[in-house]
């Protein structure tokens, strides 16, 4: 028996348990595989998988060279080890690189869609239908590497906006893709971002024209399902002169005995006076207990403050994933831009996480603010890194950071690594960092309210948090909340 | 003949006479040294100074230089009267130009205490700074170790003279490349002051790479202050390495005026509980002057405190680094650790790199750490100006306040006006 089966029968069992009984068990909610039969590619990385995926994604010539570009110089690269994180060689022969659901006709509306899919979604909360009348969110819903179906689409397409999966982008709006992908993070930028442009299966295109407040929040959810698959997906958001975009990225994973491996690229591109807000909230399968299986999450992001004026903001939740290895980070070119970093990470039991951000000032009168919050649990090493550099021509440039620590246990590690570069007399920097513990005065303080220790700890931690989830938009501030505490679960005591 | 070929031959030169104890640990370092080589920018602990550029000027040892005492006597700090006197020329430990007044104090070379009655400490604390400065040129000091000179303070034995420590390098007929290294041992209850400052003579070329280990037992006491106000044309490593073996008080202050090329380490490991260790920093830079501070604080057992506060001015074309790392290991509970950096850049082609480090593996601790990159206060010089003072003087006058967090920190008051009046010099120089 498959491990996954086994897990899914274990959800059905947990459904039963009453409500508190679930939340005290605390394992990981959205363990489960979805059975629908993938179309994948042979295990192993070579020119031919290249040239298989590219074909598969009806893609023209240029971007099949493209992708070879970039996997002929992984080859020449080293994996990089200068992170504080440890884990197993991964063997980069023993992946499946395209994994797709099959479908034997492209869906033309949501209910066309594999009935089994759409119960994935429903399980984890993002019920397609549900997002779509209720919430008025727009998701753009991947599965092991293909988008699925991408709601709200005509309305958006009315304003122009165009939101539709990378495969799709490449086909319908090459020029656009042709002027902006790789421009941010180019091919040959990490050992992970060369890999991804040379593997990457599907992901999100966003494009805001001109003088366009894009009306709802945009969403993507991704999800890992196959057994043995790495996800890569690339996304490109463009946001044209003075226009604005919120997008939220959500993940989750099965649970499974051996790590997966994700690699994604993310490209923020913002032009003359425009505005790109970024959300996240990471729940990749962390690996049980004892550190076994878990996400590989290697993740490039980098948005440029191409304009003058323009503004992005990168949020993100981290609970999940055995090692996060991520530098959300902002290139500010154009005059008066503005970067800013909200970051709360999560680790327990045996996870890792490596997790800052760059804040690059080219621009004159650019600002950035790092608010980074770091809480470790269990066995977990958890460390902020962060660069802030100011160049030379970089005058009047700003900076405040703040990244604090929270230790719950005396096994567990926090760090702290800022970089802090300034060759510009007239930038100020400022850095500022704590380690702390929750006092034992705070949790008796709860507990002779009433407050049992567990939600005592929980009720803390999002007060320590709360800087960074009042930058979440609404429907992702609930969860997060959620996750925080579900997270924490069993370190307290 | 290039300078890792000198190296080289003066090496196996040295290996060749008899009696040496420290052979092995040589051998091992000079190994190491071959395959670890110069560090470069990609090593993560010089990231930000180069030092390969020094080993491709042709440096040579020259153990048999001559200082005159009359040449000595210009370079001489405050307070020597009264003061033990310890004088390396090119790295060699001069006894002729040493002064011992201490009976508390005893000084023989490493070679020699490496087989008498002081074998003992030598083999148990000689290249524990290995720990934290894992690079070719701390190896490279270390292949040379019996060269060194050993300090013993005995018991329970207040020195009332401070130790003076010389590093002259007599560059004025060639290239000049020394390795100093001293391994002091503090015994239980000493107390004890030290000040340590370089000179080069002459104007060629010179590097010195010096390694200084400092083991402090129970319930002693050190200060330590270290003056750096060398040659533009003189390159620096110097690795300072405390070891609070035992419940005990440090207090090192690590003023850096001028020089070419200045990398301090300063490692404090506090492996006893309820000791306390104070760290202070100031660079005042100007030319094309490059100062590099890499400190760690090392917790290793509970209940110990660490304060380090590092300032910097910067000028002109010069170059700030500070690295500072403080680890809390497993089971240090009740560790407080504190650390701040902060920086002024005054011209257009300062740059500043700093890197505040933290890590930490217990819970029940209070760390915090900071760092600061600005300008001189706009407020203060128009409040200044306001009154009637000029920009140039309200100038110096807020730099000297800004550097009067640290410069307080020099407790001997003959040290203190000897720096005093080197910042004052700086400051008229500054606004002239």
């Amino acid at each position: 028996m498959k491990t996954g089966d086994f897990q899914q029968d274990k959800v059905v069992m947990e459904d039963e348990l009453d409500p508190i009984e679930r939340q005290v068990q605390g394992d990981y909610k959205y363990g489960f595989v979805t059975e629908i039969e993938a179309d994948e590619a042979p295990k192993g990385l070579n020119e031919n998988i290249i040239r298989f995926i590219s074909a598969k994604k009806e893609e023209p010539e240029w971007m099949l060279e493209w992708r070879l570009k970039a996997y002929r110089h992984w080859l020449n690269m080293k994996e990089p080890n200068w992170a504080n994180i440890r884990y197993e060689p991964i063997n980069y022969q023993d992946i499946i690189y395209y994994s797709a659901p099959k479908q034997k006709v492209k869906p033309k509306s949501l209910d066309e869609i594999d009935p089994e899919l759409r119960r994935t979604f429903e399980k984890l909360g993002i019920s397609l239908e549900e997002q779509k009348r209720l919430s008025g969110v727009a998701v753009d819903a991947v599965i092991d590497s293909v988008s699925i179906g991408t709601t709200f689409k005509d309305q958006l397409a009315e304003l122009g906006v165009i939101f539709c999966s990378m495969s799709e982008a490449i086909r319908e709006h090459p020029e656009l893709v042709k002027k902006y992908l790789s421009t941010v993070v180019p091919v040959t930028d990490n050992y992970f971002a060369a890999l991804n442009s040379a593997v990457f299966s599907d992901g999100s295109f966003v494009y805001i024209p001109k003088g366009v407040r894009c009306p709802m929040e945009l969403s993507t959810y991704f999800r890992i399902n196959a057994e043995n698959t790495g996800q890569f997906e690339r996304t490109l958001i463009v946001a044209d002169e003075g226009s604005y975009v919120s997008y939220l990225e959500g993940c989750t994973a099965p649970m499974r005995d051996e790590n997966q491996l994700h690699a994604a690229v993310v490209e923020l591109v913002a032009l003359d006076n425009a505005e790109i807000k970024y959300s996240t909230v990471q729940n990749w399968y962390p690996g049980d207990k004892d550190g076994q299986g878990g996400i590989y999450n290697f993740v490039t992001k980098r948005g440029i403050c191409r304009g003058v004026n323009s503004k992005i903001s990168w949020t993100q939740v981290e609970t999940g994933s055995a090692i996060t290895w991520k530098y959300p980070s902002v290139i500010l070119k154009g005059d008066n831009s503005t970067g800013e970093f909200y970051s709360v990470a999560v680790t327990n039991n045996h996870q890792q996480a490596d997790t800052g951000t760059k804040m690059i000032h080219l621009g004159k009168n650019t600002r950035s603010r790092i608010v980074s919050k770091g809480i470790s649990a269990g066995v977990s090493n958890n460390s902020y890194r962060g660069l802030v550099h100011v160049s030379r021509n970089a005058s009047n440039a700003r900076n405040f950071s703040q990244c604090d620590s929270l230790l719950l246990g005396d096994k567990c590690g926090a760090h702290t690594f800022p970089y802090i570069e300034v060759k510009n007399n007239s930038a100020v920097v400022e850095h500022e960092a704590t380690t702390s513990k929750i006092g034992e005065d705070q949790i008796f303080y709860c507990n002779q309210r009433g407050i049992d220790t567990e939600t005592a700890v929980a009720l803390i931690i999002n007060g320590f948090a709360k800087e960074v989830m009042n930058q979440l938009p609404m429907e992702f501030a609930v969860e997060a909340q959620k996750l925080l505490a579900i997270s924490l679960e069993g370190s307290v005591g | 003949m290039n300078t890792i070929e000198n190296i080289k031959e003066r090496f196996q030169e040295l290996q060749s006479a008899n009696g040496n104890k420290l052979k092995s640990l040589e051998q091992n370092a000079f190994d190491a040294f071959n395959k670890m080589g110069i560090p470069t920018a990609r090593h993560e602990e010089w990231k930000y100074t180069r030092i390969g550029n020094v080993f491709n000027k042709e440096l040579h040892f020259k153990p048999t230089s001559t200082i005159t005492p009359q040449e000595l006597d210009q370079m001489r700090l405050p307070g020597h009267e009264n003061a033990n006197e310890i004088v390396f020329v090119n790295g060699i430990f001069s006894t002729s130009l040493s002064n011992v007044r201490s009976k508390e104090l005893t000084v023989k070379s490493l070679k020699e205490a490496s087989a008498g009655e002081f074998s003992e400490i030598v083999s148990k604390n000689l290249g524990n700074s290995n720990r934290y400065s894992k690079d070719g040129i701390h190896a490279l000091n270390s292949a040379f170790a019996h060269e060194g000179v050993f300090i013993h303070i005995s018991n329970g034995k207040i020195a009332e003279h401070p130790v003076y420590i010389y590093h002259i390098t007599d560059a004025r007929e060639t290239n000049v490349l020394a390795q100093p290294r001293n391994l002091v041992y503090v015994s239980e209850r000493a107390e004890i002051e030290f000040a340590e400052t370089h000179f080069t003579l002459g104007v060629s070329e010179s590097f010195t790479n010096e390694v200084l280990e400092i083991v402090v037992e129970k319930d002693a006491n050190v200060s330590y202050y270290k003056i750096q106000n060398d040659k533009e044309q003189s390159s620096q490593v110097c690795t300072t390495h405390f070891r609070q073996v035992g419940k005990s008080y440090i207090h090192a202050v690590t003023i850096s005026l001028n020089g070419g090329m200045v990398r301090n380490n300063l490692n404090i490991t506090l492996e006893a509980e309820h000791a306390e260790a104070h760290l202070y920093g100031l660079y005042f830079l100007q030319g094309n002057s490059h100062v590099d501070n890499h400190t760690v604080v090392d917790h290793v057992k509970a209940n110990c405190l660490s304060n380090e506060l590092y300032k910097g001015i910067v000028s002109d074309n010069a170059t700030a680094v500070f690295n500072g790392k403080i680890f809390v290991q497993p089971h240090a509970q009740k560790t407080n650790a504190y650390q701040s950096n902060k920086n002024i850049l005054l011209s257009e082609g300062a740059s500043v790199n700093t890197k505040p480090q933290l890590e930490i593996f217990a819970d029940d601790v209070k760390c915090s750490h900071g760092c600061t990159v600005g300008q001189l206060d706009e407020e203060g010089l128009f409040y200044l100006r306001s009154r009637g003072i000029s920009e140039d003087t309200a100038r110096s006058l807020l730099v000297h306040a800004f550097a009067i967090d640290i410069l307080e920190h020099v407790k001997p008051a003959i040290l203190r006006s000897y720096v005093d009046k080197l910042i004052f010099e700086r400051l008229e120089f500054e606004t002239s």
